[in-house]
This record gives structure tokens, sequence and C-alpha cells, in this order.
């Protein structure tokens, strides 16, 4: 079980015409045991930021440790040393094409100058945890893309990391297929107590497996919470935009102009609980008229959360009243005209 | 007609015999000392290796430098370097050493580019599990380049052949030497047909059997 954290890092690159910050001075830690995610649009800067956490690029500034150790500065052997450590697994997968399974799995093995006479035996019981032991002599090209992956995790895993990276590990691949990767990854977390950092844009992704999660955006982390609480109440504009996307409850234009006159209210809410209730109760004490407009329920990790959108019109003062009626009983409430 | 048959039947076999042996060595050197340097122009060019620009770049230069001359002019700037290894230049062994010179940027070249081919997020596979620089070109690199580089291996042959009927014309043998000596100073056509045709046939052999050969290692 192994802890890691980011102190003040930044990234730069030196291009012929400019220079790109592509990660400015982000800081966070992620628990022992933690599965963490990141996620942002593409050119946010999740890769670039993964990539220092085994130093596979250098950063500008700042510090990384592992377990409280500094690892930024390493060189050589030593580096070599803490990478076998840390599991790496990409959206491409990076197999060696023209190498069997087997002799992607015993590279690894190789690099940590694991004994040869044990190979065969680690290399079995790293196929039979991802389940494919009959794959052994195959090559990657005769894999199908969830196979491939698997065989990254094997790979990944070989010399017992502590800590493993996933950057946009399931981007490449199906629904069915990432929802099986997710799997393994929960279990390789639960029964191996590795530390997971995930980087993904897909939010389908994070709500399904991230404890904690940050939201980058121009190299920059916004915003950091539990993941049900970002999903829940999101608080910068980056992160509603996401969620919102997820969610999927965009109106459509046509409609609008319907809805001139009342305010449009985006309310999320226990999902376990049904607000009709409430709802019924605040278009009786005010004298308002709510008409609901689209609504579904998500299951963020354990959780679920309702999502609700409603029209709601009246006079102006009981209108006002009406909204903070709703807001101090839900987790979140937005007007979406605002 | 009677004529060709007799010239060929007295020179055609040791002229081959002389082009193999100096096609034979300017390969191996070529692609022994090709694959280092190329090699060497990946690593030092290459930021999880041993980047170091200076180097890459002064290596690069004289890999260049000889490339860009044409052979028969670096054949004419090699004759006495070799007089100083062997007695007589306008041999055989003279031919095989001006041809291995003009080999190894040429295989260099080649090599360096079917390193840098390699993709590059297997390179990073391998760096991210901890692997150092022997056993990632020994495991990554030289496995996912060697149909390419056997198909460089083909074009060298091939060109090396070419570059071989040049040594002829200063007298170091091999067929080319055989169709000027007899089919272009004697006006024998049928020896002029003969080694065209020949040279031919060894040029689809040699493609033939190089792709079967790379194929074989695309997995
Ligand atoms: N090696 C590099 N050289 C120059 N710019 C780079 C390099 N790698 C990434 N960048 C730039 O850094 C920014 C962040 O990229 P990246 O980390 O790949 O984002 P993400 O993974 O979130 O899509 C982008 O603007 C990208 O163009
Ligand atoms: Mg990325």
């Amino acid at each position: 079980m192994s802890t890691i954290e980011v102190k003040n890092l930044s990234v730069d690159f030196q291009t012929p015409k400019q220079t790109i910050s592509a990660v400015k001075n982000v800081s966070f830690k992620v628990e022992a045991g933690e599965i963490f995610g990141i996620v942002g649009l593409s050119g946010a800067g999740k890769s670039t930021l993964v990539r220092t956490l085994n130093l596979l690029q250098q950063p500008t500034e700042g510090q990384i440790l592992i377990d409280g150790k500094e690892i930024t500065g390493l060189k050589g052997a030593e580096l070599r040393k803490v990478r076998q450590k840390i599991g790496m697994i990409f959206q491409h997968f990076n197999l060696i094409e023209n190498r069997t399974i087997f002799q992607n799995i015993e590279f690894s093995l190789k690099a940590s100058g694991y004994p040869k006479e044990k190979r065969q035996e680690r290399i079995d019981e790293l196929l039979s945890l991802v389940d494919l032991r009959d794959k052994k002599d195959a090559y990657p090209n005769n894999l199908s893309g969830g196979q491939k992956q698997r065989v990254g995790i094997a790979r990944a895993l070989a010399n017992n990391p502590e800590i493993l990276l996933c950057d946009e590990a399931t981007s490449a691949l199906d629904v069915e297929t990432t929802e099986e990767i997710l799997k393994i990854l929960e279990k390789i977390n639960r029964e191996m107590g590795l530390t997971i950092i995930f980087i993904t844009h897909e939010l389908e992704v994070a709500k399904r497996l991230f404890h904690r999660m940050a939201v980058m955006e121009n190299g920059l982390i916004v915003e950091l919470g539990n993941t049900f609480d970002i999903f829940a109440n999101p608080q910068k504009e980056i992160t509603r935009k996401l969620v919102g996307r997820f969610f999927n409850l965009a109106i459509p234009e046509e409609m609008t102009p319907t809805l001139a006159n009342g305010k449009l209210l985006e309310l999320r809410y226990q999902g376990g609980h049904t607000l009709d209730p409430l709802i019924s109760e605040v278009s009786k004490t005010y004298d308002v008229f709510i008409s609901i407009i689209h609504g579904k329920i998500e299951y963020i990790r354990n959780d679920m959360i309702g999502i609700l959108l409603v029209y709601v019109t009246g006079s102006e003062s009981q209108l006002e009243q009406a909204v903070q009626k709703l807001e101090q009983n839900v987790y979140s409430l937005r007007d979406l005209r605002q | 007609m009677e004529e060709t048959i007799e010239i060929l039947q007295q020179y055609l076999l040791s002229s081959l015999v002389d082009t193999f042996y100096m096609v034979s060595v300017a390969t191996v050197i070529g692609v022994l000392f090709g694959t280092i340097i190329g090699l060497g122009l990946f690593l030092t060019n290459h930021e999880y290796f041993y980047k170091q620009p200076l180097i890459n770049q002064i290596s690069g230069f004289i890999v260049n430098a000889i490339r860009s001359l044409p052979f028969l002019i670096l054949l004419v700037v090699l004759l006495v370097p070799i007089t100083w290894l062997i007695k007589d230049p306008y041999t055989p062994t003279g031919g095989a050493i001006a041809l291995s010179i003009a080999a190894i940027p040429f295989y260099a070249r080649i090599a360096e580019g079917a390193f840098s081919e390699v993709n590059a997020g297997v390179i990073e596979a391998a760096v991210a599990a901890g692997g150092n620089t022997a056993l990632i070109v020994k495991d990554v690199l030289i496995p996912e380049s060697l149909p390419a580089l056997i198909r460089g291996v083909v074009l060298t042959i091939i060109s090396l052949l070419g570059y071989s009927a040049m040594v002829g014309t200063i007298g170091a043998g091999g067929i080319g030497d055989l169709a000027i000596q007899f089919g272009y100073n004697r006006y024998e056509t049928g020896v002029l047909i003969a080694v065209i045709v020949i040279l031919v046939i060894i040029v689809q052999l040699i493609q033939w059997a190089g792709d079967r050969l790379a194929n074989h290692f695309v997995k």
C-alpha cells in the first residue's frame, strides 16, 4: 500500500515557437489503496501529469513523493527500481507486437531480474488473474482490444507494484469491454490494495470507478473531491459542463421559447428518494406552478443521484421563496438561465 | 554465338564468384557496423536513452557525407587508403573493401529509420516497466524492427550488386566487369544479354527470399 503525493508540480514544453505550460503548479495526494481519477477535456494536461508520476516526463518544477520519499531527481538503476514498482497501462495497450503474450509479460520480469526458473509460474499466475491462460503463446494482433488490455494489466502487475497508473486505459474499448476491465481493476484494488491513478475523459468511467477525483483544465486542477460530490454538486464551470453533458439533460432548442416566462431549474437530489412530496408541498405552500420536464437517476459508485429539470412559474416573490425552499432540500439547485 | 558461349564458359563462373564474394563481404560488414551506427544514431536522439544532440549531429553528418558521394567517386577516393591495407586495390578484395565502406552508412540510415518506426508507445511501456537500455534494445527494438531491418538488407544487397559493376570498371572483377570487358569493349552483345538476364534473376530471387523472411517475423 503506497501513497503518492504531488507538490507544486509544473511541466513546460519548449517548442521552437513558444513555451507550453502543460501542467501548472499542481498539488494533490492520493491515499494508499485509493482509486483516484483525473478527468478533463483532451489537451488539459492529464497525460503529461500522469507521465511525471513515474518520471517518463521530467517535471520542470515540483516534487513527487511515494510513501513520503521523493523520487524526482532519481536516475539510472534507482529510477528503474522505482518504475518496476509502479505499473502502467495505456489507451492503445502498447504491447510488443512481434512477441508472444508470454514474452510480453516476461519483459517486465526480466527488467526486474526475476529468476528465470520462476518466471513460467509467475506468468501463469498473472494470466490466470486476467483470465487469459490459454492465450500464452498467441501474438497481440490475434487478441481483441479487451484481451490486449488484460495482457497490459498482467504485464503491469508482474513485479507486484504498489501503484498502478492508467492513461485512458478504457478509452479505446466498447462499453462492455470497459466494464470488464473496470471489474478487474476494482478487484486488484480490493484484493491487493493497489493504489490506482486513472486518467480519462469519460465520466461514465469516473462515476463507476473513482473514489475521489480531480478535474483538470488548462494544466490546472480546478476541482478535487469525492466522486459523488463532484457529480452531485459541481462547483466550477468546466465541471458543470462535463457533468451536465454526462447526465445529458440538455433541453431541445425548440422548447426554450415555450419556457420563457418562468424559471428553468436543475435539481440534484438523493436518488433513493422521490421529489414528489417536496414538489407538491412547494406548489401548495407558494403560489407557483411546477412542471417536470426531464428526470433521471444515475448510480455514482454505490450511491444514487437523481436529477430533475423543472419549470416553475408564478409571481416573482412567490418564485423566489419557492426556489429557496427547493434549494434547502436538494444537493444542488441550478438556474439554467444564469 | 560460339564465341559468346566460349567466353561465358571461361569467365562466367569466376565472375559470379567474385561478385558473390565482394557483395557478401560488404553486406556482412555493412549490416553489422551499419546496425551499430544506426542504433547509436537512434539512441543519441531519444529522450529515454542517451540523448546527445552534439554527438548525434556529428555522426549524422559523417554518415550523410559518405552517403552523398556517388559511389564511383568514393571508389576513386578510397583507392589510396586501400593500398595501405592490401597491396593491389584492383582485386576483388579491394572491391569488397570499397563496397563495405559504402554499405556501412547506407545501412546505418536504414537501421536508424527502422528503429525510429517502432511504435513510441511500446518503447514507453518498456521504459515504464523499468527495463534498462540493453534489454529494451534486445527485447523490444530489435524484434519490432526486424522485418524492416531485413527489407533493408535486401535493399542493401541489391544496391551493392549495382555498385559492384562499377568496381568492375576499375578491374576488380565480378560480373559487371565481365559485361564491360566483353559486352562493351568487345561488342559481345550475347555476353551483355547473359549478364543482364543473370542479374535480373538474382535480384528477383533475393527480393523474393527477403520478403518471405521479413514476413516471417511479422506477427
Ligand atoms: N512532448 C510535448 N511537446 C510539446 N507539447 C506537448 C508535449 N506533450 C504534450 N504537449 C502539450 O501539452 C498539453 C497537454 O497535453 P496532454 O497532457 O497530452 O493532455 P491530455 O492527456 O489531457 O489530453 C497539450 O497542449 C499538448 O499539445
Ligand atoms: Mg491524454
